[in-house]
């Protein structure tokens, strides 16, 4: 496996990005892609906690969990580390960056339960990265995230305004295009990648 | 008497059909999508959720009586990563080829907001027969979308079901590669939801 920083963070934004070809952030993903303003919240929200919780978790594995033994509490500890931190930031964000917390507090509650950034946390560790390229990882992965989110909500908007039969408005519509996006990014696969 | 026995048959068969945690709810998608390659490994993965769903919601009710109610959710959330760790080693020791295909969504069953969400909408309220109760349903609601969706997208890219040659020949010289791939799962489930609203749940009229 690489550990050229470039080819993992390509990696992680488009060639395995995480929505579309990992299956991973599908709540979010069709949840809050109605708009555009919702998307770039989500987005901004989702790159913060992930590369927070990307290094916390890393760390506590690292010199926590490994020297004691304790690798089998892995998937307790690293959601309730994540739970802790997204309240953490959310009251951080609400006293000191009155901006940025409007712009993304509403979304902040929902990432506990995102599965994406459960996900990077253990993908950084079962591929055994340091921890400056688990960062890199984790920033390709959050930009690929918002760049799928921000990009289906462009066309979530235009998709409101299409003359649909009843039965597909709404969700059934949303998944066949992101369908067409998925098939789009599929083009990018067996360029270079993680193994998945 | 008999009004409580058809509550609880309501308890049981709500979660297969009318409140189908995927295809009316629509949570749990990630599992739902990426382990539903295969009609075995979509299996094996309903199996692992389905034991944790159970097995949460049983112990959730236990125990509902000395939970306070302002630290519910983090003792929920313990509750079922406990069932999930247990699940993921005796997965890695037991069936190691099956863990390997399923990889990191082993792990991830405890962010399956269908879990928490019967833990803390249904187990918490009920007492334990009924939250076995609720969990099945939801469970083999679960599985039956999981399985149909992994048949319908294992059998055109392959041309194979649980692994058994099936059908025309054409299938299997020229497989739809695609259905095996994210675009085919969310075309799969886009038409799926379709289908669902047109014959069996209709939405409300939105203007």
């Amino acid at each position: 496996m690489t550990t050229n920083p470039l080819l993992i963070f390509i990696a992680a934004f488009i060639v395995n990005n995480i929505i579309l070809i990992r299956y991973l952030g599908l709540c979010p993903f069709f949840g809050v892609s109605t708009t555009l303003t919702t998307a770039f919240g989500m987005s901004t929200a989702c790159l913060f906690v992930m590369l927070i919780a990307t290094w916390v978790t890393w760390t506590i594995y690292h010199f926590l969990l490994l020297p004691l033994d304790l690798i089998f509490l892995r998937t307790a500890v690293f959601i309730l580390i994540i739970a802790t931190l997204v309240q953490f930031v959310e009251i951080f964000l609400k006293k000191n960056f009155k901006a940025l917390y409007s712009a993304m507090g509403i979304y902040l509650p929902l990432i506990t339960t995102n599965c994406a950034i459960l996900a990077v946390t253990f993908l950084a560790i079962d591929y055994r990265f340091s921890l400056i390229l688990a960062t890199i990882f984790a920033l390709g992965n959050a930009l690929g995230f918002g760049l799928v989110i921000v990009l289906f909500s462009a066309i979530r908007e235009r998709l409101e305004f299409a003359p649909l039969s009843r039965s597909f408005k709404g969700y059934p519509i949303a998944f066949i295009a992101a369908s067409l996006v998925a098939l789009a990014f599929l083009g990018f696969i067996g360029l270079f990648g993680l193994p998945l | 008497m008999r009004n409580k026995k058809s509550k609880r048959l309501q308890y049981l068969f709500n979660g297969i059909i009318l409140e189908n945690p995927i295809l009316i709810l629509m949570i749990g998608l990630c599992p739902a999508l990426a382990t539903s390659t295969t009609a075995k490994d979509a299996f094996g993965m309903s199996v692992a959720t389905s034991f944790v769903l159970i097995c949460s919601n049983i112990v959730v009710s236990l125990i509902r009586k000395f939970v306070p109610e302002s630290v519910r959710i983090p003792i929920f959330i313990i509750i079922i990563s406990t069932f999930v760790t247990i699940v993921d080693y005796t997965m890695q020791a037991y069936v190691p080829t099956l863990y390997r295909v399923l990889g990191v969504f082993v792990p991830l069953i405890v962010v399956n907001c269908m879990i928490l969400g019967r833990a803390e909408a249904f187990a918490y309220q009920h007492n334990i027969f009924d939250s076995f109760l609720d969990g099945l349903g939801k469970a083999v609601g679960f599985t039956l979308v999981l399985v149909i969706m992994s048949i319908i997208r294992e059998y055109f890219s392959t041309g194979e079901i649980f692994g058994f040659v099936i059908g025309p020949r054409f299938i299997i010289s020229q497989p739809m590669l695609f259905m095996i791939f994210p675009p085919g799962a969310f075309l799969l489930i886009g038409l799926l939801k379709a289908f669902i609203n047109k014959f069996i749940i209709k939405p409300e009229p939105t203007d």
